[in-house]
C-alpha cells in the first residue's frame, strides 16, 4: 500500500455467496473481483482477466488446487491463486491483488 | 541420386514410399508415383465407411499427399501404360518418358465382372474405387426419384467379403440388398460351413436376403428397373446390381513388358518381391508370390516393407501371407485365422455352435491337440485378437476351455503371448515392439499407434493395446479432479443412492478439499440431471460455470449471448417479430444458428433479465444454449411440404426437443429428424438422429460435428414412433448416468465394452434389467421440466444476481464497446495484457 490509503465501500458481506465472486467499480473505472471462499475468507483481485482483456474473473469459479485457493478466468479457465494473484498454469502472468477489510458488515476494499 | 518409378497408388504403394522416405536417412532415392486415380492414397479396406461421410478425403491416408517431401514427386490420373525394359525407362498416359534405376508395379486389381448377360446395362456397378461407390450412388438416387412406392432393391453378385460389405453400404443407403453366392455358404473363403450357416441366419436377420448355392443367369432391363434371373429360378425385381464376384491382378504392364506372370495372372515374384527383371519389383494384390495372390492388405504390406529394406541393400524376405481376417458386417463380427478349414494333415476341430446365443467358433488344432493351426468365430470375434497371434504355437491351455461360452476369455490372457507374436497383423507388429515402446514412456493408445503404427489400419488390436499398457501398469486414472478419486458415473451412483443434494455435503463425505472448476460444474449438472430444483437454487448456484450462471453464453468481450429455445426450428412470424424487436431495441448482433435458432449476441449481464422478460412474455423459453444439455432437434420440413417426404419430421422434432429439453447431460446434446433418406437435416451428425421410412423411423446414435467429426450409427430400423420414444428416453438417461465428464456420445458409446451391440442389449433387450429404472427417470424429467428464465424473473434474489457491479448497480461495465460491421454491432478490440 502507499501512503495515501483509500478504501472503498463495495457491499454487505452478506451479499456474497461462499464460492462464488462479485465486480464491483472503484473510483478511477478499475474494477476489482470479490470472492468469498468456504472458510469464510474474503478476497478481491482485478476483475481484468490478463488472457482476455474482458473484465469476467468475477464470473469464475472458486476453488483450490493442492490447498490453494483459485479463481478459474470463465473465459479460458486459467487459474489465479486468490491471495498473490499469481497465475497458476502461466506464472509470468498475475493479477493485481487488493486488500480487503471487513467493518461492521460492510466489505471495503482498498486501493492505490 | 536414383530414381524409384512406383506404378500405382493403392495403400500398398503409398506404404512402400512412406517405409522407403522413412528408412532412406541419406536421401539415395527420388520417387516418382504415377496413379491412375485423380486422388492420393486412401484406404480401400474402408470403403464402405465412405457411405457415412461421401467424403473421400475421411478416407485418405496419413501422408497420402506427400507435402513438404522434395524426394516424391506424385502424378495422380497419370498412369505407367508401358515399360522399356532395355531402356529402363516408363511411358505415362500424359506422354511422360521417366527413367528408372528401380521400377516397382503396385497396380493392384480389377474386380472381376463374370460375364452375365446384362453385366453391362445401366445400373450395374463394381466395387473397388470412391468412383464406384459415387456411381452406386447416384445410381439410388435415380432409383428414388422415380415414381411409384415400395422398398428399394439391390442384387449383389458374391457373397464373399467384398460382397457384404457392399451389401452393408447399399442397405445404408436405404436399399434392400439380395446376395448371390455360388457357393452354399457366405464368405466360403473364410468361414466353413457351420459358421456361414449361422452367419446367413444373423444377416438375413438384419433385412439381406441370401441366395446361396446358386448363381445370376442374366440381368435384363425391365421397365426401368433391372430384373435379374438366378440359376435357382428365382427372379428378382431390382434398382442396381454390384458385382463383387473376387478381383484379378492387373498385370498388364508386366505382360506386355515380356514379365513373368503366374499361372491364374499376377506378376511372377520370388520372396524378395523381384520380378524376371532385377531392376523391376511387383507387390501387393498385382503380384503373384511363389504361387499365389494375395487379396489382402497385411500381406500387400509386408510386400512393401521387404521392397523399401531392399532399395536400401537390405535382404529382407516376405515370410508368409497371412490371410486372417476380422471384420464386422452389418453388426456381426466374422473373424478367421490361420487354416480356417483344416486343411492341415490331421488336424482336429473344435466346436461350440450356440445359435440361441448367435455364436459359432471352431478352433483347428494338430492332432496333438497342442497346437493352434486356425479357426473361425462368427457372431463374437472378442477373442479374435488374441487367438490369431497364436496360430502355429503351443495352446496355453485347453483348446475346447479357451472358446467355451463361460470362461473362455480368462483362458487366454495376453499373458499366454509370447514377445514375437504380432499384436497388429496389418503392421506386423509384435508384442515386444509394443511393450518396449510402452518402456520407452508410451502412456496411452494414440502414444503407441504414432510409435508403433500398431493398430493404425483395421484397429482389430486397440483392445490388446490397452490390455497392454494396463499389464504394463501404465493406468489411465479415473479420478474426475484432484477433489474427487471416482469416476463421473461413480458420483452419479452415489448421488442418486445416497440422496445428497449439495456439493459441499458431498465433497466432505467423498472428496477433499473445497472443489474446483472441473468437479463443481460437473456436480452441478449432475444434481440437475437427478432433478433438484432450478440450477441456480440456494448452493447450486455457487457451483455453476458462467455460462449456467446467467443462462446466456460468455463471448468474448465479457457479454453474453441469447438464444430461446425454437423447437424444431419452426416459428411464426409474430414470434420472429418479437425476437427483432428485442434485438433492435437492445442492440444486439442477430446471426441465425446452425441448430436452427436466433443467436443474440452482445447482452450485458444487466440486460440479460430485461431482454428475457420480453422473451418470456412472448412464449418464449430457454434454449439451453449455454448448459451441457439438449440444444436443439433440427428438422428438415417433413411430407407436409416436401414432395419427397415420407414422415412428418417436424411434428417429430418438435415432440422430441419438447420432451428432452432441459435435460443436463455430461456434454451437450443435438439431435434431427429427417423426414426421407435424403437426410437434408443431417440427423447422422447428431448425438441422437431420427431418419424416416416409409415403414416408421430409422434411430442413430453417437454422432457429432465439432473437432472429431463423426456419424451417428443405425441403432434400430423401422420402429414406432413410441418405441423410438422409448430407445431415446433410455439411450440418454443411460448416457447422463454412465458417461464420463465432457464426454459426447460418440465416445461414450465407442468406450462401452462391446460398443453399440452392448448399448443395443441394454436397451433394446434390457440386458441389465435397468429399462424400467431408466423410463421412469426420463418420466420424471419431461414431468418437472419447468423453464429456467421463467424461474429466474420470479425470484427477486436470483435476479438480484444480474448486474455488472455489486456497488454500482446499472452502471454498465466501461470496457465493453462495440463497432459496427455490416450494419451490425459487434465487439471492439479490447487490450491484452497478455499475448497467447
Amino acid at each position: 500500500m502507499t501512503a495515501l490509503e483509500v478504501w472503498t465501500p463495495v457491499c454487505a458481506l452478506t451479499a456474497l455467496i461462499p464460492g462464488r465472486g462479485v465486480a464491483a467499480l472503484l473510483a478511477h473505472g478499475e474494477q476489482v473481483a470479490i470472492f468469498l471462499t468456504a472458510d469464510g475468507t474474503v478476497h478481491a483481485l482485478s476483475n481484468v482477466d490478463p488472457f482476455s482483456g474482458a473484465a469476467v474473473l468475477s464470473r469464475g469459479l472458486v476453488g483450490d488446487l493442492g490447498g490453494v485457493p483459485v479463481v478459474a478466468s470463465p473465459m479460458h479457465k486459467q487459474h489465479f491463486d486468490l491471495t498473490t494473484g499469481s497465475c497458476v498454469d502461466d506464472p509470468a502472468v498475475s493479477v493485481a491483488v487488493y486488500p480487503v477489510r471487513i467493518e461492521d458488515g460492510t466489505i471495503l476494499v482498498g486501493g492505490p | 541420386m536414383r530414381t524409384l518409378v512406383v506404378a500405382g497408388n493403392g495403400p500398398v504403394g503409398h506404404r512402400l514410399v512412406e517405409s522407403l522416405r522413412e528408412k532412406d536417412l541419406t536421401g539415395e532415392w527420388r520417387v516418382a508415383v504415377f496413379a491412375e486415380e485423380s486422388r492420393p492414397a486412401y484406404d480401400r479396406v474402408a470403403l464402405t465407411s465412405y457411405v457415412d461421410t461421401w467424403d473421400p478425403v475421411a478416407l485418405q491416408l496419413d501422408g497420402a499427399t506427400y507435402d513438404g517431401d522434395d524426394l516424391v514427386d506424385l502424378h495422380l490420373g497419370d498412369p505407367v501404360v508401358s515399360i522399356d525394359r532395355e531402356a529402363r525407362q516408363v511411358l505415362t498416359r500424359g506422354g511422360a518418358c521417366v527413367d528408372y534405376d528401380a521400377l516397382v508395379l503396385a497396380t493392384g486389381s480389377y474386380p472381376f465382372v463374370p460375364p452375365v448377360p446384362g453385366h453391362d446395362l445401366p445400373g450395374c456397378h463394381v466395387y473397388r474405387t470412391i468412383e464406384d461407390l459415387d456411381a452406386i450412388r447416384a445410381s439410388v438416387r435415380a432409383a428414388a426419384e422415380k415414381a411409384g412406392q415400395g422398398r428399394r432393391a439391390a442384387l449383389v453378385v458374391g457373397g464373399g467379403l467384398l460382397g457384404l460389405e457392399a451389401a452393408k453400404a447399399l442397405r445404408d443407403m436405404g436399399l434392400s440388398p439380395h446376395v448371390v453366392e455360388l457357393a452354399p455358404r457366405l464368405m466360403p473363403l473364410q468361414v466353413d460351413d457351420g459358421g456361414g450357416g449361422l452367419l446367413r441366419m444373423l444377416i438375413e436377420r438384419l433385412d439381406v436376403t441370401v441366395h446361396p448355392g446358386t448363381g445370376t443367369q442374366s440381368i435384363e432391363a425391365d421397365r426401368g428397373r433391372l430384373l435379374a434371373k438366378l440359376g435357382n429360378g428365382t427372379e428378382l425385381d431390382v434398382d442396381l446390381v454390384v458385382f463383387s464376384a473376387g478381383v484379378r491382378p492387373r498385370d498388364e504392364l508386366a505382360r506386355t513388358a515380356g514379365l513373368a506372370v503366374g499361372q491364374r495372372g499376377g506378376v511372377a515374384v520370388g520372396t524378395d518381391c523381384v520380378t524376371s527383371d532385377p531392376d523391376i519389383y511387383a507387390i501387393g494384390e498385382c503380384a503373384c508370390v511363389d504361387g499365389t495372390v494375395y487379396g489382402l492388405v497385411a500381406p500387400g504390406n509386408a510386400m512393401a516393407e521387404v521392397v523399401a529394406d531392399r532399395l536400401l541393400g537390405g535382404q529382407a524376405t516376405f515370410a508368409s501371407g497371412d490371410t486372417s481376417t476380422k471384420l464386422k458386417l452389418l453388426g456381426v463380427d466374422v473373424a478367421s485365422f490361420g487354416d480356417a478349414h483344416a486343411s492341415t494333415e490331421g488336424a482336429l476341430e473344435v466346436v461350440f455352435n450356440d445359435a440361441v446365443a448367435g455364436t459359432y467358433k471352431k478352433l483347428v488344432v494338430s492332432d496333438d491337440a497342442k497346437t493352434l493351426l486356425g479357426g473361425v468365430l462368427v457372431g463374437d470375434a472378442a477373442q479374435y485378437p488374441l487367438l490369431r497371434p497364436l496360430v502355429g504355437r503351443d495352446l496355453p491351455g485347453d483348446p475346447a476351455a479357451m472358446i467355451a461360452p463361460s470362461g473362455g476369455a480368462a483362458a487366454v490372457g495376453i499373458g499366454a503371448l509370447p514377445d514375437e507374436a504380432q499384436v497388429c497383423s496389418c503392421n506386423a507388429v509384435t508384442k515386444g515392439a509394443i511393450n518396449g515402446a510402452i518402456t520407452e514412456g508410451c502412456t496411452d493408445v494414440p502414444g503407441l499407434k504414432a510409435c508403433t503404427k500398431a493398430g493404425t489400419t483395421c484397429g482389430s488390436c486397440v483392445p490388446m493395446l490397452k490390455q497392454l499398457l494396463s499389464a504394463a501398469g501404465v493406468e489411465q486414472s479415473n479420478a474426475l479432479c484432484e477433489h474427487f478419486p471416482q469416476k463421473r458415473a461413480e458420483l452419479f451412483e452415489i448421488l442418486r443412492s445416497t440422496g445428497i443434494h449439495t456439493f459441499s455435503e458431498l465433497v466432505s463425505r467423498y472428496g477433499t478439499g473445497s472443489g474446483c472448476d472441473i468437479c463443481k460444474p460437473a456436480v452441478a449438472s449432475m444434481l440437475a440431471s437427478l432433478g433438484n430444483g432450478h440450477v441456480l437454487d440456494g448452493e447450486q448456484a455457487a457451483l455453476q460455470d458462467t455460462n449456467d450462471h446467467f443462462l446466456a453464453n460468455i463471448q468474448r468481450n465479457g457479454t453474453y449471448s441469447v438464444v430461446p429455445r425454437i423447437p424444431g426450428g419452426e416459428i411464426t412470424p409474430e414470434k420472429l417479430m418479437v425476437i427483432a424487436q428485442v434485438a433492435q431495441d437492445f442492440g444486439l448482433y442477430t446471426k441465425i444458428t446452425g441448430g436452427q435458432r436466433i443467436d443474440l449476441f452482445g447482452a450485458t449481464v444487466d440486460q440479460l433479465p430485461e431482454i428475457w422478460r420480453r422473451l418470456v412474455d412472448a412464449g418464449f423459453e430457454s434454449g439451453h444454449a449455454y448448459g451441457k444439455a439438449l440444444r436443439t432437434v433440427k428438422s428438415c420440413v417433413g411430407d407436409t411440404w416436401c414432395r419427397y417426404g415420407v414422415q412428418d419430421s417436424v411434428r417429430l422434432a418438435i415432440e422430441l426437443e419438447l420432451r428432452y429439453r432441459g435435460l443436463r447431460a455430461p456434454h451437450k446434446i443435438k439431435s434431427a429428424v429427417s423426414g426421407c433418406a435424403r437426410e437434408c437435416a443431417e440427423a447422422r451428425s447428431k448425438d441422437f438422429g431420427v431418419i424416416a421410412t416409409e415403414h416408421g423411423w430409422n434411430l442413430y446414435v453417437g454422432g457429432n460435428g465439432g473437432f472429431t467429426p463423426r456419424h451417428a450409427e443405425l441403432f434400430v430400423s423401422d420402429v414406432t414412433t413410441e418405441e423410438l420414444f422409448r430407445y431415446i428416453d433410455r439411450f440418454l438417461m443411460f448416457y447422463v448416468r454412465t458417461a464420463d465428464r465432457l464426454q459426447r456420445t460418440a465416445a461414450w458409446v465407442e468406450s462401452l465394452d462391446g460398443g453399440i451391440d452392448h448399448l443395443r442389449a441394454v436397451i433394446v433387450d434390457d440386458s441389465l434389467g435397468i429399462c424400467e429404472d431408466l423410463d421412469a427417470a426420463m418420466a420424471k424429467h419431461v414431468e418437472s421440466y419447468a423453464d429456467e428464465w421463467a424461474g429466474v424473473l420470479d425470484d427477486p434474489a436470483k435476479l438480484a444476481r444480474f448486474t455488472s457491479f455489486v456497488n454500482a448497480p446499472g452502471t454498465p461495465d466501461p470496457t465493453i464497446s462495440f463497432r459496427e460491421e455490416r450494419g451490425q454491432p459487434v465487439p471492439l478490440g479490447m487490450p491484452t495484457a497478455v499475448t497467447r
